[in-house]
């Protein structure tokens, strides 16, 4: 994939509405924002605090020819491997964790030679992210050098100009459509987050349009009682949509942990009957599921419950 | 004599000993985190903890034990909790003392590869990829690698160097650009392994009540350097066994 000119970038942000406006709509009505053959970038990190039900509503919407990106992919990755969504996936990492080994489906793409995956390191892929939303072409590290990762993506060394020092260079990112699932926003698009904040605010600068769904709406002047708490400001924001439990089975910072077992049964799924399974477990979830309410229909209600509690208990 | 604890809790009180004296570390996920957790409750109560997903000095709950970075479980009694780039800019400043991470592969030069096995392009195995691995391996003051010892991990040269060690030995790696750190030590579940001063080739450093030096020449993929005389690593205490226990009780990494 050829790295997008920060010129370019900076133009195509001066197409986009930065007016303060109502931003409030649908899941359905945000993602029609998203089109084919796009660059989407996803918030949060792991199984924290993923923009899945943003994710879900992509593919039920067929959207094809994507590029994917993610510091840290979780199943989510998976999936828009599963139906040929993404024809690229640019990440440091993919997985669901240790205890549920390698992921089937990396593996069988990437060894058969399928895949388009950019292996980058953590930092290396964070920093594109923030090289990106500081509207700069690259910039220097000092990780990635000397190994096979610098070799294998589009990196450059250079000599410091002031100290002759050899430093790595990694490009900007600037995704077409950043993806968020935050704790709080308002009409306008003010978005805050409690917890880890990740790379989010990086992502989001960095991107040209920004969908947000919220586990709240709350009114503006509660935004602006806790200004300090704000990740994302209004301005960047092109689309939010109200959706409690957008990041379920995934977790949520005080409000809900994730559902491991839920992890298990999926990953046991995929070990008894292959890949296969990724399928049988989206027409179920996803495609099965119309709306973000009929997706969480599918859960039990009692496991929410405990997961909402798990969740105070681990804070308190 | 019979020994009364697994491979994997052994791995890890060993690992858990490595940060006695250190302050900061960076803790990649399963054991190496495990052992920061059990070192924080047993050698090292002033240890502040570091992980990727930006949790500093959290304190975690025995029997909630994080199998993200990145999770609420990591965050518990934390000092602060940061961005992920935040994270890797003050490894990259110096504020992190050592390192810990484990490998699916490594080599005599303390190489790891977590990427692939065979060709890059058509790999035999496709693995999950460095997460911040390589930034650990390359930002902070020195790094010790955790991991089962057996043949399979231990190879003459990794099939990718997702994560620099000493390169090619002697000072290839600081010619490469990598001026700080590399790789201090190796712990596995036979021994503990250093790195030859001008080499950087690994060398024994002490063996595990109970192993033989024979057990690891034929659970180790290349030579290693093997000094005139081996100490023995004590064995794991009665506390530092219960400690490890009760952390993980549902057993998801030991």
């Amino acid at each position: 994939m050829k790295t997008a000119d920060f010129v370019e970038a900076r133009r195509r942000l001066g197409e986009k509405s930065l007016k303060t406006t109502e931003k409030l709509t649908t899941l359905a009505k945000a993602v029609n924002l998203v089109r084919d053959g796009d660059h989407v970038a996803f918030g949060g990190c792991m199984f924290t605090r993923t923009p899945l039900a943003l994710a879900m509503e992509i593919l039920r919407q067929g959207r094809t020819g994507l590029t994917i990106s993610k510091n840290l992919m979780c199943y989510e990755g998976e999936w828009f491997m599963a139906v040929d969504a993404a024809q690229n996936v640019i990440t440091s990492w993919l997985g669901i964790g240790l205890p549920w080994g390698i992921s089937r489906i990396l593996r069988e793409k990437g060894e058969s030679g399928q895949l388009r995956l950019e292996d980058w390191s953590h930092m290396g892929l964070g920093m594109r992210y923030r090289a990106g939303a500081m509207g700069l072409p690259f910039l220097p590290t000092l990780t990635m050098l000397g190994s096979g990762l610098a070799e294998v993506t589009e990196t450059r060394s250079m000599a410091c100009p002031f100290t002759g020092q050899t430093l790595n260079l990694v490009p900007a990112l600037f995704p077409d459509v950043a993806l968020l699932h935050v704790h709080r926003a308002d009409r306008y698009g003010n978005c805050q987050i409690d917890g880890y904040p990740f790379m989010d605010a990086d992502i989001a600068a960095a991107s040209t349009t920004v969908l947000v769904t919220a586990e709240e709406i709350v009114d503006e002047d509660e935004i602006r009682r806790h200004p300090d708490r704000t990740a994302i400001p209004g301005f960047m924001v092109d689309a939010v949509a109200h959706v409690p439990y957008g990041a379920y089975p995934h977790e949520m910072h005080g409000l809900y942990v994730a559902d491991y077992a839920h992890y298990d049964t999926y990953v046991d799924a995929i070990k008894a009957r292959g890949t296969g399974a990724i399928r049988e477990y989206l027409d179920r979830f996803v495609y099965g599921a119309a709306s973000h309410e009929a997706y969480l229909a599918l859960f039990d209600g009692e496991v929410l419950k405990r997961n909402e509690q798990d969740a105070k208990e681990l804070l308190g | 004599m019979t020994r009364d604890y697994t491979p994997s809790e052994l791995l890890t009180v060993m690992a858990s000993r490595e940060m006695v004296g250190v302050n900061t570390i960076f803790a990649g996920v399963g054991i190496p985190l495990l052992a920061a957790i059990l070192s924080q409750r047993t050698h090292s109560p002033g240890l502040t903890i570091i992980v990727e997903g930006g949790s500093i000095g959290p304190e975690v709950i025995p029997g909630k034990l994080p199998i993200s970075t990145n999770e609420m479980r990591l965050s518990h009694r934390a000092q602060m909790l940061l961005g992920i780039n935040e994270v890797f800019l003050l490894t990259q400043r110096g504020f992190l003392e050592v390192g810990f991470m484990g490998g699916a592969q490594i080599d005599r030069f303390g190489n790891v590869n977590t990427t692939v096995v065979g060709p890059y392009e058509k790999p035999r195995l496709r693995l999950p990829g460095s997460g911040g691995a390589n930034d650990i391996i390359s930002l902070c003051r020195h790094t010790v690698l955790v991991t089962p010892h057996e043949r399979r991990r231990f190879v003459p040269k990794v099939d990718f160097v997702t994560s620099p060690g000493w390169l090619d030995g002697g000072d290839s790696r600081a010619r490469s650009g990598l001026i700080f750190g590399g790789v201090s030590r190796v712990v596995t579940d036979l021994g503990l392994f250093g790195f030859e001063a001008g080499t950087k080739a690994m060398q024994i450093a002490s063996l595990h009540p109970g192993v033989s030096l024979e057990q690891v020449v034929a659970n180790t993929g290349f030579e290693l350097i093997i000094p005139g005389t081996i100490p023995v690593t004590a064995e794991p205490t009665q506390e530092e066994l219960d400690t490890v226990r009760a952390l993980d009780p549902d057993r998801r990494f030991l």
